[in-house]
């Protein structure tokens, strides 16, 4: 009994090795915090690991992905069209879901390192992350809307693909380093990692790097969501005290 | 130094923004001006987002008309119940505007009637100051003394619901200062600014009251109407950003005592078409932004934020 355990656990094992090598990521990363202060001017993130194997390296070729995304919800994107001489918002179409940030880097370029089935699988590319199921029927081009939503988070780098930073050495240790702009978002950052061969995902790890505001700036965060009303009255009362001890101050400047 | 706006949720230059409230101090000391309808198109241009903008800048008002207006309670040129009045105005008014600046946010228009309603309102009272100092300066040049004379009776007096206010000298109906009152308030919602440019003639001209007390009066009014405005856009909105607002007060304290100096040597026709020229480029970048081709048509906003 025990040897037929041994010899299908042999056999299992067998199997597994057949389908794929077993590479495994250990990670490293610079920071798995990101705190907003208020002179908060974005972050670099540093992300490294090596690559764990009991086997030989393979011939194929190792290629690593990096993704990091921030917390996805619903937009609105909305299209200006020109109504009575002025530029008006028109149509407009929702986009069921996209992440606040999202950064891919890669160790090549993004179609040579990963197949277009694979991407749909594990939804890599920036196009894959973001979700818009259907369009109301008056507005016929639906991805024109997708790709703008694209477009304008590639200007403010808050979308990024960054191909050919993941290097990689010796098949064995890969680094790269990816910005995080000053206006983020607060919440979890799913960050993955993918070792691909061929175009195939052989292996992946998921990791989360967590933004958060601190200090003053979460308080006043906070405040203004959970007493809206204590954080209107809070800031009158700043207000009317900047004014009143401003002129006040003045008019003893001016006496004394 | 970059500073992060916590509501906003924009990095913005810390000295900048310290600038711009300078700016708008200086020119609100300089030329007695609230300074809303200036602050809330340049945060528009740093790139602060419309609502915060507006809301922020409502807030920004209450400190710059509390000040000025304790000046004129001790020289007591408020006229208390006229401003209670027009107060119960603004409040509805503001009210009513808060309430449709939120369905057209829901509805992606409001960055157009904000718009919109500075190109109109700023194009208007550019146009008429501009008009106003020509024929000043003018009328300075051929040396004639001004005569204003004011209307002692027109069609404010023939309404219902009179009421005698002291400090004015007027014994009038209380429907139209609500209505100037409220109209003021609406504005205040939208717009983020105290209204003055637009109640103080509104005081002169159609109520009839003295010129001394207009000032102080009107001042009264905004403090209340802008004050309200800010609860109300922190409670529904949430979108009144207190850093901000104390990056600008710190700024606009400062500028307004370096504007008022400024504003003592020069002449006051000269202020006035500094003004309008300055209302009229304001108003013109703004005008421009909604005529010619955007490089960007498509615009993205979150579910609850513009």
């Amino acid at each position: 009994m025990r040897v037929l355990c041994s010899l299908l656990l042999l056999c299992l094992s067998f199997a597994a090795h057949a389908q794929q090598p077993r590479e495994e990521v250990v990670l490293g990363l610079s920071q798995n915090r990101v705190s907003i202060t208020a002179d908060f001017d974005g972050s670099e993130i540093l992300i490294f690991g090596a690559i764990k194997r009991e086997t030989a390296i393979p011939e194929q070729p190792l290629e690593v992905i990096v993704t990091i995304a921030g917390p996805s919800e619903p937009l609105i994107v909305r299209r200006k069209d020109k109504r009575f001489g002025i530029w008006v918002n028109t149509d407009a179409n929702q986009i069921d879901s996209a992440p606040s940030y999202y950064a891919v880097a890669t160790s090549g370029p993004f179609n040579d390192v990963l197949r277009h089935t694979e991407d749909l699988r594990h939804k890599v590319s920036i196009a894959r992350a973001i979700r818009s199921v259907g369009a109301p029927a008056e507005i016929g081009d639906s991805r024109a809307f997708t790709r703008a939503l694209i477009r304008i988070r590639q200007d403010n780098s808050l979308f990024q693909l960054l191909e050919g930073a993941v290097e990689v050495d010796q098949q064995t240790l890969f680094r790269t380093s990816i910005a995080l702009p000053a206006n983020l978002t607060e919440g979890p950052y799913k960050t993955r990692i993918f070792l691909t061969r061929g175009g195939h995902v052989i292996s992946q790890f998921e990791t989360e790097i967590d933004v958060y505001k601190v200090g003053l700036e979460r308080f006043l965060y906070n405040l203004s969501r959970s007493q809206p009303l204590i954080y209107g009255l809070l800031s009158l009362a700043i207000a009317i005290a900047a004014g009143w001890g401003a002129s006040a101050a003045f008019r003893m400047l001016r006496q004394g | 130094m970059m500073i992060y706006l916590p509501i906003a949720e924009v990095s913005v230059n810390l000295f900048l923004l310290l600038g711009l409230g300078a700016l708008v101090g200086v020119l609100s000391g300089m030329f007695g001006v609230g300074g809303g309808f200036l602050i809330t198109p340049l945060l528009f241009f740093v790139g602060i987002p419309p609502a915060v903008a507006v809301a922020t800048s409502a807030n920004q008002i209450v400190a710059s008309s509390f000040s000025a207006m304790l000046a004129h309670l001790r020289r007591k040129t408020v006229d208390l119940r006229m401003g209670m009045v027009l107060l119960v105005g603004g409040l509805i008014g503001s009210a009513v505007g808060v309430m449709l600046f939120n369905h057209l946010k829901s509805m992606g228009q409001v960055e157009l009637l904000v718009r919109l309603c500075y190109v109109v309102f700023l194009g208007v009272i550019g146009g008429l100051m501009l008009f106003e100092s020509y024929r000043a300066i003018r009328r300075a040049r051929r040396a004639g003394t001004p005569v204003y004379k004011r209307k002692q009776r027109n069609w404010v007096h023939a309404l219902p619901f009179k009421m005698r206010f002291r400090t004015s000298g007027l014994y009038i109906s209380s429907i139209p200062p609500v209505l100037v009152g409220m109209s003021v308030g609406l504005l205040a919602a939208i717009m983020g600014v105290g209204g003055g440019f637009i109640m103080v003639p509104a005081m002169i001209y159609i109520l009839g009251m003295p010129t001394k007390v207009v000032i102080g009066t009107s001042l009264f009014q905004i403090l209340f109407v802008t004050a309200f405005t800010t609860l109300l856009h922190a409670t529904t909105n949430y979108t009144v950003d207190m850093a901000l607002a104390v990056v600008l007060l710190v700024g606009g304290v400062i500028g307004a005592q370096l504007g008022t100096q400024i504003g003592l040597r020069m002449k006051a026709e000269q202020l006035r078409v500094l003004l309008a020229a300055l209302v009229l480029v304001v108003c013109a970048k703004l005008g421009l932004d909604l005529l010619l081709q955007p490089s960007e048509l498509y615009s993205v906003s979150t579910m609850d934020q513009l």
